[in-house]
């Protein structure tokens, strides 16, 4: 808990990120999935931004999974997806959701923990 | 008759209901919630929405052949199906038959994050997908302002709630949406603004310790519908609302007559007993008979094979079958054959209404033919006066259109009126029989009248109400010079007056056997003259027989004596008589 108010006063470096997150190796994997509905222009914006933010920020070591809810209606609960589009992040853990179509960067970052909350 | 009229063009044109198969709400909502629209129930924290929601679903699916999804955003389907398995809703079971669908939607803000545009799509697919999954006919959403907590973005979730309603009235599904009561509003979010076809308000209210729960249509767009408050009744069968208060005065009446189990009491009811179906009252002050009257009407309603329930709010089923056991009435074999069954319990435990609603329950659940409330006026302890008042009318109307009788006892104290009931019910019922005091000569008789009786030639007279160890008995009582007497006094008058009677007897047998006498001596008397008489006539007849032998005798003799003389002619009688005289 000590590291976590030390690193609170930057932004995290990812080795760090990966650290917080229960991983201890750099080369940690990161398993996203984005749940959308039909290739609608909202659900394109979304995987855009986030394989973009991906690049930058994790280059090499995740894994998108796009599940369209239109074609497997059944995935819906597994995840509790309401929202449409949702990013869950599967690993590392805990388990994370961002609703929505990741347009600000800031907030999506947050929501993934690349980025601390300014809270 | 415009109102009739009107009632036809409607149920015309009515719109489609779908039957919740809950019992009373169908009759309120005549038929039932709008088919393929949404319903909004709304009511404050614990007050059934859950439950009444969650038994429209289960019905639906078991009763009418109309299979449901239930969407839960507040317990998931384990809890879910924890709470509702005590009502008999077996939900596995349904779903594993595939009737039901349960669909838990968390909801949790700390794991979301929002960025950007969205929607919910997501809800909407996995709604969809449990419709098809089962072919449903039924949607719960329950509680869908759960949603306002776990998404920031307030102008999106109206939006899609919108959509969302819009889209189940396409779908043709009919759907219950349940939402918190607000402050000032019917629901906290405002969802009345969406769900604006048929709006149901659940209530619970304490009011002097006592809680009830009250339903009210707020509004039903296109149908005619009840608007007052109906209690209503959650327990392990689920939910029961009683309309009663929209029975008509339109039951069939029974001309049948059934016995009191009083053979006396019988013959003052015009001879045959009271009708069946109609509505009998017994009042008195503390300790006149009346539950004893009660108990003889139970017991001659089970000898007849006739089903009967006895509400008893004072006394245990054990105390009454006790208490009649010793006026020679035996409640027992009735209990152990089935054909009676004796609710106790106290009237404060509750309030009216789940007094009614149990009652209710009982008597759909039992059928009987007879019913006794002993005493009615317990009730009043349960809630205000007007509703005690309203809810036995109630009572009365719901026993009445089952044509079931109903005997109602009530205490009416010492210092009121004899006529005067506590819950004012005597107007509305058929028979009313009284039971009071007589304090004579230091002593305390009961005495019976029938107050009246609708529809039969009852009698009017005052009756000795005796409890002997053979059941009630009636006796005259002794109407006289002295006015009217009962008890000792009764039966020291009756004495005398027996003995005066035999007084009066005797003195008369005594003077006809004086005149038998007298006629005895008389008809000696006559006899013995009669007999002198004979003697005399007798000795008269001898003295003339002899005077007639002896005047031969001399005519002989003087024939003798001239044919002695050789006279040569006969002498004449007298000559020679007067001659022999000379």
């Amino acid at each position: 808990m000590k590291k976590q108010d030390k690193t609170k006063q930057r932004p995290l470096t990812l080795e760090e990120v990966g650290r917080k997150s229960g991983g201890v190796h750099d080369d940690e994997k990161w398993d996203l999935r984005l749940y959308i509905a039909g290739q609608t222009p909202r659900s394109l914006t979304a995987f855009a931004n986030l394989k973009r933010l991906c690049e930058e920020h994790i280059p090499g070591r995740y894994k998108i999974e796009v599940i369209d809810l239109v074609k497997h209606p059944q995935l819906a609960a597994g995840d509790q997806i309401l929202a449409i589009p949702t990013l869950v992040r599967k690993l590392p853990q805990p388990l994370r959701k961002i609703v929505g179509d990741l347009r600000d960067t800031e907030k999506a970052l947050v929501g993934l923990q690349l980025r601390p909350s300014r809270e | 008759m415009p109102r009739s009229t009107v009632k036809k063009v409607s149920g015309n044109r009515a719109l489609p209901k779908a039957p919740t198969g809950i019992q009373g709400l169908d009759e309120i909502t005549s038929g039932g919630f709008p088919r393929g629209r949404p319903t909004l129930v709304c009511g404050s924290a614990g007050c059934g929405k859950t439950l009444l929601a969650m038994e429209f679903l289960v019905r639906g699916a078991t009763q009418f052949g109309e299979p449901g999804v239930f969407m839960a955003f507040e317990e998931n389907t384990h809890e879910l199906t924890q709470n509702v398995r005590s009502l008999g809703f077996d939900l596995d079971r349904l779903g594993r038959q595939k009737k039901v669908v349960l669909d838990y939607v968390r909801v949790e803000r700390e794991e979301i994050q929002e960025t950007g545009e969205y929607d919910l799509e997501g809800l909407f697919i996995r709604l969809n997908s449990a419709i098809e999954s089962i072919g449903a006919k039924r949607v719960v959403l329950d509680t869908i302002e759960a949603l306002f907590s776990g998404l920031q973005n307030e102008g999106v979730l109206r939006a899609e709630l919108r959509r969302l309603f819009r889209w189940l009235k396409d779908k043709g599904v009919t759907a219950v949406i349940t939402a918190e009561r607000g402050e000032g509003t019917l629901t906290r979010r405002g969802l009345e603004e969406y769900v604006s076809d048929c709006v149901i308000l659940l209530d619970h209210r304490v009011t002097e310790q006592v809680s009830t729960r009250r339903m009210r249509i707020v509004k039903y767009r296109g149908t005619s519908h009840g608007t007052n408050e109906y209690p209503f009744l959650i327990d392990e069968d689920g939910f029961s609302v009683l309309p009663v208060t929209s029975l008509g005065l339109q039951h069939t009446v029974s001309n049948e007559r059934i016995s009191s189990g009083i053979p006396r009491l019988d013959s003052m009811l015009a001879g045959k007993g009271y009708f069946r179906g109609s509505t009998i009252l017994i009042t008195g002050t503390a300790g006149t008979g009346k539950t004893s009257v009660s108990a003889h009407f139970a017991h001659a309603a089970c000898t007849r094979r006739e089903r009967c329930l006895y509400f008893a709010f004072e006394e245990s089923p054990g105390q009454i079958v006790r208490n009649m056991r010793s006026i020679g009435i035996n409640l027992q074999p009735c209990i152990d054959d089935g054909f009676l069954q004796i609710h106790s319990s106290r009237a404060t435990v509750y309030g009216l209404e789940m007094h009614l609603a149990t009652i209710h329950k009982l008597v759909q659940k039992f059928s009987p033919r007879a019913v006794v409330f002993d005493p009615v006026g317990a009730l009043l302890q349960a809630g205000s006066s007007q509703d005690a008042h309203s809810m036995v009318i109630r009572l009365i109307d719901f026993l009445k259109s089952r044509n079931i009788t109903a005997m109602l006892t009530n205490l009416t104290s010492g210092e009121d009126s004899l006529e005067r009931t506590e819950v004012q019910i005597s107007s509305i019922v058929d028979t009313w029989l009284l039971l009071r005091d007589v304090e004579l000569n230091g002593e305390r008789n009961r005495a019976m009248y029938v107050l009246k009786s609708r529809g039969m030639r009852h009698s009017n007279q005052l009756r000795e109400f005796l409890l002997t160890d053979k059941g009630v008995d009636l006796l005259d009582v002794y109407i006289g010079p002295e006015g009217v007497l009962t008890g000792s006094a009764r039966s020291a008058l009756e004495a005398r007056e027996k003995a005066s009677t035999l007084a009066t007897q005797e003195h008369a047998e005594r003077r006809q056997r004086e005149r038998d006498r007298k006629r005895e001596a008389l008809e000696a008397k006559i006899a013995a003259i009669r007999k002198e008489f004979e003697v005399e006539d007798a000795e008269l007849a001898l003295v003339n027989s002899q005077e007639s032998k002896r005047a031969d005798r001399l005519q002989q003799d003087r024939r003798e004596m001239a044919t002695l003389r050789q006279a040569d002619r006969p002498a004449d009688a007298p000559r020679s008589r007067n001659r022999a005289h000379v």
